[in-house]
């Protein structure tokens, strides 16, 4: 058994300095207010805290009412999209370093959807759409060897940068189209739709090019590239509706 | 054993009216192809007009008169102003359409840019095709002094 040196120091880490953030919370109660509202907290945080951590501590620590959603927490389920200093992000991807702390900070719900209460909107519109561009494998003939479905490294590249999508509506609720136009199928939608049409397994691009063309679907796009910038996957949004448009004129994905 | 299973999402509730023509689509097409052409056009009249022989300082009434007796000059504003006008008003109806909240005023606004852009259109070729800068009978006060040598 070796001795313990009591003489060495123990090794005091570097403190890290924390700071006070003001957040101004856009509120709503649907059973108490007309209006939505904004209202400020000043909350003590660290650099490596997100947007979510503050949010955390205002519901544990100062206002239980405030309501939001969030799941995994670690930008994977979509749950937390909302409008930070009026982009918008994940709050479980928005560190408190690189974000202006010495001005307060403005979080409200995602735009252009239904708003339930505080930072929870109604999400059924955005999943309609989705669900409109029937976002699944269809495939009605017999696999070649009677059991998979194989595909080249490169017939597998060509959609994967939209498999990344967690459907978090960040990117068709940044679109200014959308705002004023709920009908119109988003870019999340068409992502999504993207995700199949160029996929080499699915024998449904057609049908899926056919929805996709008409006064609502891709020729609303406006190439403002909000979807592009807002998206917390790095999707490039703009260039697979490009891509969807430039199928429907050829005819095919 | 097998059994179908129903379908579980609920139907389409955005409207599925699919008929002949699919005017979003060109629309969308004519911007990008008259886009294109336009910009030939408008520089290649700039350029004339304002960069050649003496410049900007030849603009005259003379100068636009002498333009449109030329056939290839009357084509070529001819073609200028029907797609830069359709280019236009179309653009203008995406607005509308992006930006008018209720039916009705979506619908005033839309009929107003046809109407202006159906007026000018016809106003424009009328002008390029019937243009006389020296009418007949008329008093010599009137018309440009170039008229007199004719």
């Amino acid at each position: 058994m070796s001795t313990a040196t009591i003489d060495n120091k123990p090794v005091v880490p570097e403190e890290i300095k924390s700071f006070t953030v003001t957040l101004i919370v856009r509120r709503f109660n649907p059973e108490v207010d007309d209006e939505p509202h904004w209202q400020d907290f000043d909350v003590q945080l660290y650099p490596t805290d997100r947007v979510l951590d503050a949010l955390h501590k205002i519901k544990w620590e100062q206002d239980g009412s405030l309501t939001f959603r969030r799941s995994c927490a670690h930008g994977v389920c979509g749950s937390d999209a909302m409008r930070i200093n009026g982009r918008n992000r994940l709050a479980c991807k928005t560190l408190m370093k690189d974000l202006d702390v010495t001005k307060p900070i403005y979080v409200e719900a995602i735009k252009g959807l239904p708003l339930e209460k505080d930072l929870i909107v109604d999400m059924e519109p955005f999943f309609d759409s989705f669900k409109e561009v029937q976002p699944f494998l269809v495939a009605k003939s017999k696999p070649v060897d009677g059991k998979e479905r194989q595909q080249t490294v490169a017939q597998r590249a060509r959609f994967d940068d939209t498999t990344k999508c967690i459907l978090c509506a960040a990117c068709t609720s940044s679109c200014p189209v959308f705002w004023t136009d709920g009908q119109y199928f988003g870019p999340a939608a068409i992502v999504n739709a993207h995700r199949f049409i160029f996929d080499s397994r699915d024998e449904n691009a057609a049908v899926r090019l056919d929805i996709l063309n008409d006064q609502e679907g891709v020729w609303r796009c406006r190439t403002t590239f909000n979807c592009t910038d807002a998206c917390p996957r790095g999707i490039q949004v703009t260039q697979a509706i490009a891509e969807v448009k430039q199928a429907i004129l050829r005819g095919k994905a | 054993m097998t059994s179908t299973i129903e379908a579980p999402r609920s139907p389409s509730t955005r409207s599925t009216k699919k008929s002949g023509v699919n005017w979003e689509k060109w629309g969308w097409i004519y911007m990008r192809v008259s886009g294109v052409v336009l910009v030939v056009l408008i520089f290649g009249h700039l350029f004339v007009n304002l960069m050649i022989g003496e410049g900007v300082s030849a603009l005259n009434f003379a100068f636009v008169a002498g333009k449109l007796t030329n056939p290839f000059w009357m084509t070529w504003d001819v073609i200028m102003l029907w797609l830069a006008l359709i280019h236009g008003g179309n653009g203008m109806r995406t607005l509308v359409n992006d930006y008018a909240t209720s039916r009705i005023s979506r619908g005033i606004l839309k009929i107003a840019i046809l109407v202006s852009v159906v007026s000018l259109i016809v106003l424009g070729t009328l002008v390029v095709f019937t243009f006389d800068p020296c009418p007949a009978g008329a008093p010599a006060d009137l018309v440009a002094s170039f008229c007199k040598s004719l």
